[in-house]
This record gives C-alpha cells, structure tokens and sequence, in this order.
C-alpha cells in the first residue's frame, strides 16, 4: 500500500499545491489500493479508473498552466451510488436501475467536477438507501474492514468502508436516518448529515425527501469541513435548498482544534444515553470517556430531556416509508431501467409490465417500505399515520428547541452497538431499525449532526461513535467541537484511530473469497 | 351493471325536466400560456415533435426535483381574483399518486385540500341577457400529464391496443383547475347555462391573455358533473342524486349538447326504476352520445399527502393586491361600455358575442374602420368563410388592421364590395396586405368613361329587348345590363358609373299618353 493512501485530505491537497505529488500518482494511489483490496471489502460497485485517471491528468496539466483551483483539486474522492453521475452508472444498489447510465449530474457531483476533485466510482449502499447494514444491496454487501465478518453500517457503508480501508480520502453520502453518521460510527471514521437543505438535494436518488440529506465522510473532522465546504450551498433547483445562512465550517475545524472549548455547553440527552435503547457497554463507556474530555478542556456538561424523542422510532417508519411509496412509483419500466415481462403472457398490457418489473426489481425491505407507506396514505389510515407522525415531529423539534436554549450542542452515542456481523439483523428488520434511534431525530427536525469515533468498544475491539448535534444553520457548532474532541481523542490514543485496525493482507482478504 | 348503462334510452327532454330538478358541476381545465414548464426550463410550445420538450425534471428521472414556474403562480392568483376567490394566505402541492404510463413519476403533482383561489362566482351572461351567477368551489394549480396515443385498439383506449406510444411534450405543461359549486336552479336552461359559463370563462381568460383558451387544442378542457333529483316545492331541500361525470367535452356546443344528454339519460334510467351508478363517462362528439368508463365506486385512492420536493406558497398580501391591480376591465361590463360606443342594439351585440368577434371588431374599429363596417365584415362574409372551413374567427388568417384596410379602399371608392371580396381573398390565400393583393391581382376598378362605354355599347347590342325595356321607362331593367358589363369586366367596373352611362344611352322615351 502507497503511503500517500494513509493521508488525509487536507495532507492530500497540500502536496498537491506545492507539487509534491501529482494528482495522476495519488489517483494511482488509491486506484491500486481499490485493485488490492476491494474484491474483499466491495465498497465499489464502479471503479471509474480511465476517467478518474483522465481527470486526475486535466488537474495536473491545470496547475501546471497556473489556473486557480479549488482547495480540493486533484484529490480523489468516493461517490455514493446514489448520487447521478452524467456518464457512469448510477444504481442506487438495486436491480432496477442496473446499467442506467444518467444524462446529468447531481449538483453535488457538479460541484466536485468544478472543485476537481477526483471521482474514483461508485460506492455500494442499501439499496434505495434502505438499511443500516449495506447488505440490502441488489449487488451484495460491503464488508467492514475492521472486520470482514461484520456489516459497515448502512445505508452509506460502501462509503464508510472505502475511507477506512484506505480506497479514498473522502466519499459523500446521504442520511435520511442516520445513513452517513451511523457507518461513520461502525468504521472509526466521520460523518456529517448538515442541516436541511444545505447541501442541494438535486440528482439525489430520493428515498423520503423531507428527509434526505447529503454530507460529507472522511476520515479527519477537517477533512469533512472541507468537502462539506465543496457539497454545500444554495441551489435553483432544488426548492427546498437554503437560500443563505451557510456558516463556514472549515474555518470552524481549524479553530476547535487550535483554540479549544473552554466555557462551551454540551447537553446530554437523557433519553439517548443508555436506559431501555440497547446501548452496548463498550459504547457507552467511550462516550462516557469523551465527556470526560470534554469537561477536563473546560466545556460544561449538562443533561437535557427530550421526552418526544421516544416516539422518533415510530414517527419516522411512517412518513419516510410514505414518501418513499411514491418517489419509487417512477420505478415503472416505462423510461428506462429494468424491464421485465410477466411470465407465460403474451402481448403483455403496461400495467402487466409495470407490475412484473417491479415485482422482480426491487429487494424485500424496499418492497416492505413502499407497502408500509401505501398504507399508511390510504385515505381513512392518513390522518392517523402520516398526520400524527407529522406531528411527532413538530414536538420533536420543539423538544430540540428547549434543549438548546440550555446547551450549545447536543451529545449521545451515534449507534446503541458496534458494527454487528453480516446476516444477524437480516431477519429481524425491527432491531435492524433500532441501529438509527439516535440518528432519527436530527432528520425529523432537519437539524445538523455529525458522528466522530470516540474509541474502540471494550469487548469486541470495534469502532464506536459520538454524535454532536446542533441547531438548524449552525452546523459550524459540530466543527468546532468536533475537530476540539478529535485532538483530545487522538493524543489520549497516541495515534489516529484508523491506525489500530487490523491490517487487510492477502490471507485475510483470501479468506472472504 | 355496465353493458346497461351503454345502452340506455333517453327520455324526452322536456318530460325528464317535467319530473326532474337537473343539478351541474363543471371542471374546466386551463393550459397556461407561460414560456416554461410548471416545475422545469422546458417550452412549451404546441406541436412540436413528440418528446423533443423533456427534461430530466419532466420526464420523472431519478433524483430530479420540481421548481416553481412564478409566472404560473402569477397567473392562477390572477384567476383567482378575477373569479372573485379568496386567495389563499399560504398553501401547498401535493401528490396525487395513481400509476399511468403517461405520468413520468406516477404522480401528479397538484394541490388537493389547500387550493391557491377559493369561495368566488362568475357571472354568466344567457342568451337573452339574463345574468346567472355560478359560484366557484375552487381553481387549483397542477401538471398536465404526458399524451397517449393508443394504435390498434377499436377503441382508440388503452384496452385492445396493440401498443401505444406517449409524447411527454405535454408533461407538465402548468394546467389550472376551475371548480364550481353544484349548479342548482338552472332549471331546462341547464345545458345553456353550461354552454354560457363554459364561454364566459373562456372569454375572461382570454381577456386575462393567460391561456390560448383553444377548446380544439386542449388548451382549456371541459369535464361535465350532472345529477338529477325529483322535482319538488322546496327544491332546495331535496338531496342531490348520484352524479355522472362526462369527460372531455371539448367544444361550448358540446358542452350543452352532453349536459342535455346526460339529463335526458339519467330521466330514463330514473324513470325506469334504475340506479344511476357513480361513473366516468366518455362523450362522443360524432353520435352526440356518452357511454360508460370506468365505475368510480371502488373510489380510487390517490393517497394525496403534502408534496414534500416543493416548499409551502405564502404569497404576500401586497403582491396579491398588485396583482388585483393588473386586472382586465371584466368582459361582460366591457362588453356594454362597447354596445353603447358603438351603437349597437342588444341583439346586434349579442350576435357579435356569439360568434366570438366581440375582440375583433373591437380591434378592427381601433385600426380606424367604423363599427358598423367592421361588424359586417366579421359577422358576415368572414364568419361565412369561417363556418365553411370548420375554423374559429379568431383562427382565420387575417388581421384587425387588415380588415379596416380593406375597408378604407371601399370607402374611398377603389374597391367595388366584389373587388374587396376577391381582396380579402387573396389576404387569406396569404398574398399579403389587401394594398398588396389589389396590385398583385390587378383588382384596380375601371372608371374610364372609353373602355366603360365600349362594354355598355355591346352589352346593349348583345340585349336589344332589355334596352327596349329602358327605353319604355322599365328603368329597373338597367341592372341586367349593369350585371353584363360588370360580368365582362370580371367585377373591376365602376358599378354606377356605368349605371350612369346606360341611362344616357338608353332615354326614356316620351309618354304616349
Ligand atoms: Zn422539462
């Protein structure tokens, strides 16, 4: 493995603009690395490598010629298949789009394009970003590369997975439940869902769109302030994007870690802190640590209650399935994607089509969701499931607002567990949605949260996560305490996180095979 | 239950008004003449290729998002306002999910229980001049649908088609949804009422230059409710009866002649002991028939909920008012603001209204014609050429300034009535301007006393016995000679002066007695 596939993104881009490396050698880099170690962990459902490649050259060839480039030129980056990419393939993990190749870009990926960073390919997630553990993929599961036996979390955890196995310094997600912060938090590695309509939804394969969210994952809390820097902004097309009100979150890394949190209020939320939600031991524990940390550099520690937050679980199975039932209905075999016939019909009618392809298309949890939220539409059942939940979230974010008025940020673990092993939730979709009960209430009320590694779990020697969790606009607030938290963490480790997994070799990898 | 209703017999109108009190509801559907899609970039333009106007957005692909059209929005306030509605303070979209291969998302987007306008009236205007007042349920804003073409079905539906094939063109394309309240009180002037309301807002709309408002194009769409319900002394306090809704009735004769046969056939089923089942109807413009679509009694279930892509619309109160501002003076009070500047007595301008050339005449008299000239010409030989070629006034090719140009070289004596016929003819064959058409076509009128008084010296030779006639004082006869000149000279002549010049030639002679 090429030393240069161990740097952050910030390391990354400073080579790069003194001319230390070229874009071309660390795109090989981490081109190599994929090749060396992806049949194993399967973070990619793409590999891009002529046109990154082929970018990676644009870049050098740029800087040579003296053009101004964004902060982020020339360094790769992994991109969740959710996402539309004009010219490579875009499945969002199922069946139904295999093979789709869009005509346009997500404004996100537009604007990695024009930042120059560079697309390594896709990466494998839930299919229609349903799961918490990537092994709802139409296209298999992703491995964790701390160990290849377990799930890396879900939906993003090709993503996650490709920052911890060293394939790429930084991979954008999207968190509708929790997706980017709960892989974040079973690799070592951080996520961050930012506010609602930070970063633009357009080109996002909509799962809930009241919900969805994209963010930035990396392996350093700056490295994520600087792609969230590149994903965020307003855009006209997408109605629902913030108009202003960006804060800047790099310059927010930058001084959490040099100057620290002293006089800071950080609520705990009681009813996400152990208690009845499951929360393994090793997990807490570490949490526990970091407030240690937190108070010792001067933050003030304070409890907070969210009574509602125990109808989060519930209200969210209801309007996420609910608008997942209709943004799927474009699923259809009519414009394009996968098209089945029914069996033993002849001269089969649309609707025939329709329904046969959908039938052989789509997984079981997203057919499971879109019958949920049929169901929960019908007319009779609406004011009962869709209207109260929407409901549930308005005291959720009146819960949110008081706790604010008392602490700067909010703290819980990001997930009750570490990473489980593969097929042990598969049956059991109920405590598979459990995984995201600390995740869920941030998207109800469409506030920022990001997770960062906060140790290893005693008994199983695996990742845990911390969440921070902000008020709507000041996502800048996560940064800051964030990057303060990761610089007390790591000198009390002695060492990135990342550093402490098991190394991938041949036999390892070999084994999986 | 179905093949019955097919075949149903009708009952004499005015019996089945005799036993039965008839109650409407009309939907009328409007296309917006905005440049732009409802929810994209894309024109709109009529009759382009099919699928040569679509857009991601347009066409439901994935992880595209709607954007608000402002000027569609302007437009339904305007209609709102100008049907007298309240506007609503704040209001949303929702989806209205039903799969169809013509609907590129399997929903359409619409609004559903927060209309933009609602709560208002349009006054209608009857043939012989009463006012009837038909209050609006409601005008809400959605997305037309794509266009269907069904090929080798007998029906030209979707069943029995071997294929069909769709043009998104029209997917999108920003569509307002006028409701009235039920009609009641129309008594047998039902299908007038109908007809005048359908035209009285056609003309306001035109007036609002909002829509094409071309019935023939689709441009404005007409859905017909009607019910029937015994006849009683408190009319009012008799519930309403089943209802059948007629769709597409695409033209103002269609109109009524769809509402008189929906009565005619409830009349018949009711008296028949039957039930009338609540149903879409097909209208058959050919046979003047409708026949039965699909029951509406397993009631579709189109699972509206809030659309969550699009933010909530609170339009402020001073726009609304600026708005009100802009306002065209309402037809029908514009409509006697003109009878009196013109002179015209009620029938004349009732005509004028009828044959849709209010408008033009209006423009014609502005283009410096007199009223009277420009009433003759549109209501006479254009709507003679109009109704041969099965057009619209408005559709003919030929302008206001045209006509009064056409009439200025009458009045000044160039152009004989002939004459200008054969000029109006050569404007709408497209030879140009009437000035234009007369040097092209040489329609020059002879007045030369040599060239008028060789044709009248043969025309007189050729008809001894009619000029004997003349000579015995039957001056009356004078016309057949003047018809053979005029006939010789292909209409260019001087009509009087040859007049002239056959009296002088032919002198009575003098009385025997
Ligand atoms: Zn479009």
């Amino acid at each position: 493995m090429s030393e240069l596939t161990r740097r952050t993104a910030a390391d990354l881009a400073q080579l790069l603009s003194s001319g230390e490396v070229s874009a071309v050698e660390v795109t090989q880099a981490h081109l190599d690395r994929i090749t060396e170690v992806d049949a194993g962990v399967h973070s990619f459902l793409h590999v891009a490598t002529e046109s990154a490649l082929a970018d990676a050259a644009a870049v050098d060839a740029a800087r040579a010629a003296g053009e101004d480039l964004g902060p982020l030129a020339g360094v790769p980056i992994a991109v969740k298949d959710v996402m539309t990419t004009q010219g490579l393939p875009t499945t969002a993990g199922s069946k139904m789009l295999e093979g789709w190749v869009p005509p346009y870009d997500a404004t996100v990926v537009r604007k990695l394009r024009e930042g120059r960073l560079v697309m390594l390919g896709k990466t494998n997630m839930d299919e229609f970003a349903m799961g918490s553990s990537t092994e709802h993929s139409a296209y298999g599961p992703t491995r964790n590369p701390w160990d290849l036996n377990r799930i890396p979390g879900g939906s993003g955890g090709g993503s996650a997975a490709a920052l911890a196995a060293f394939e790429a310094p930084l991979a954008t997600g999207t968190d509708t439940g929790g997706s980017i912060r709960q892989p974040a938090s079973v690799t070592g590695t951080v996520g961050v869902k930012p506010t609602y309509g930070a970063v633009s939804r357009y080109g996002l394969i909509a799962m809930a769109s009241s919900l969805d969210q994209g963010g930035p994952c990396a392996r350093t809390v700056l490295d994520a302030a600087l792609l969230h820097e590149v994903m965020a902004g307003p855009d006209p097309l997408d109605s629902t994007s913030l108009t202003g009100g960006y804060p800047d979150v790099v310059a927010a890394a930058r001084a959490g870690a040099k100057d620290g949190i002293a006089g800071l209020k950080i609520g705990v939320i009681r009813e996400l802190h152990g208690g009845e939600g499951g929360y393994q031991a090793g997990v807490l524990a570490r949490f526990d640590e970091s407030l240690a940390l937190l108070t010792k550099a001067g933050a003030e520690i304070v409890e907070v209650s969210c009574p509602s937050f125990t109808a989060a679980l519930p209200a969210y199975y209801l309007i996420m399935p609910s608008e997942a039932s209709s943004n799927l209905a474009k699923f259809d075999a009519m414009r394009y994607g996968l098209r089945v016939g029914p069996q033993g019909v002849e001269g089969p009618s649309a609707e025939q089509v329709m329904a046969a392809t959908r039938a052989a298309g789509f997984g079981d949890e997203v057919k499971r969701r879109i019958i949920l939220g049929t169901y929960a539409l019908s007319s009779g059942y609406y004011d009962a499931y869709y209207g109260s939940a929407q409901k549930v979230r308005t005291l959720i974010q009146r819960d949110f607002a008081a706790a604010f008025a008392q602490a700067d940020v909010l703290v819980s673990p990001t997930a009750p567990t570490t990473a489980f092993p593969l097929g042990a939730k598969l049956d059991d979709p109920l405590s598979m949605y459990l995984q995201d009960v600390a995740t869920i209430p941030a998207n109800l009320a469409g506030i920022p949260g990001m997770s960062l590694p906060s140790g290893l779990a005693d008994e199983d020697g695996l990742p845990a996560g911390i969440q921070l969790l902000a008020p709507a606009q000041a996502d800048d607030r996560l940064y800051r305490v964030g990057a303060a938290l990761e610089s007390l963490l790591v000198e009390s480790w002695g060492g990135q996180i990342l550093d402490k997994a098991p190394v991938l070799d041949a036999k390892t990898l070999e084994a999986i095979r | 239950m179905t093949s019955l209703s097919q075949f149903a017999e009708v009952l004499d109108y005015d019996e089945a008004l005799a036993k039965f009190d008839p109650v409407l509801g009309l939907e009328v559907h409007v296309e917006l003449n905005t440049n732009t899609k409802m929810f994209c970039g894309c024109p709109t333009e009529f009759g382009a290729e099919p699928n040569t106007q679509v857009c991601p957005v347009c066409l439901g692909l994935p992880g595209a998002l709607p954007v608000l059209n402002q000027i569609g929005l302007e437009s339904a306030i305007r209609i709102g306002l100008a049907l007298n509605c309240s506007i609503a303070q704040w209001c949303r979209f929702a989806r209205k999910n039903y799969f169809y291969p013509d609907m590129p998302k399997n929903f359409q987007t619409s609004q559903y229980d927060e209309p933009i306008a609602f709560e208002g009236y349009l006054d209608v205007e009857l043939e012989d001049g009463e006012t009837f007042r038909v209050q609006i349920e409601r005008a809400h804003m959605e997305e037309d649908t794509g266009k269907s073409l069904h090929i080798g079905g007998a029906t030209g539906r979707i069943q029995g088609a071997e294929y069909s094939l769709v043009d998104y063109n029209r997917a999108g394309i920003p569509l307002i949804e006028i409701v009235t309240k039920p009609i009641t009180g129309a008594g047998e002037r039902a299908p007038e009422v109908a007809k005048a309301y359908v035209s009285a807002l056609r003309e306001l709309l035109r007036a609002l230059g909002v829509s094409d408002v071309k019935m023939e194009q689709g441009s404005m769409r007409c859905d017909v409710n009607a019910s029937l319900r015994p006849r009683a002394e408190d009319q009012d306090s008799v519930p309403l009866g089943t209802r059948t809704e007629t769709k597409n009735v695409n033209s103002l004769r269609s109109v009524e002649r769809a509402v008189k046969y929906e009565i005619s056939r409830h009349a018949a089923v009711l008296t028949g002991g039957g039930k009338i089942l609540q149903e879409t109807r097909h209208w058959h413009e050919d046979t003047g028939i409708t026949t039965s679509g699909r029951e509406k009694s397993d009631a579709e279930d189109y699972r509206y909920f809030p659309e969550p892509d699009l933010v909530p619309i609170a339009p402020d109160a001073a726009w609304v008012e600026e708005l009100r501002g802009t306002l065209p003076e309402p037809p029908a009070r514009r409509r006697r603001r003109l009878q009196g500047e013109w002179n015209f007595s009620d029938k004349e301008m009732r005509d004028l209204y009828n044959s849709g050339a209010v408008e033009l005449v209006e423009a014609t008299v502005a283009a410096g014609a007199s009223p009277l000239a420009a009433r003759k010409w549109w209501t006479g030989e254009l709507s003679r050429l109009a109704n041969l070629e099965e057009k619209q006034l408005s559709e003919m090719p030929v302008t206001p300034a045209q006509i009064a140009q056409l009439q200025a070289l009458v009045e000044s004596g160039k152009l004989t009535d002939t004459l200008a016929r054969q000029a109006l003819e050569g404007v709408l064959a497209g030879e140009g301007d009437p000035e234009q058409v007369v040097e092209k076509r040489g329609l020059v009128l002879v007045s030369d006393d040599g060239a008028l008084g060789e044709a009248v010296d043969r025309a007189i030779a050729a008809n001894p016995g009619v000029a004997d006639k003349i000579r015995a004082g039957k001056v009356q006869a004078a016309g057949a000679l003047i018809g053979s000149v005029m006939k010789e000279m292909r209409g260019k002549a001087d009509a009087a002066r040859v007049r002239e010049l056959v009296l002088e030639r032919l002198p009575v002679d003098a009385p025997d007695a």
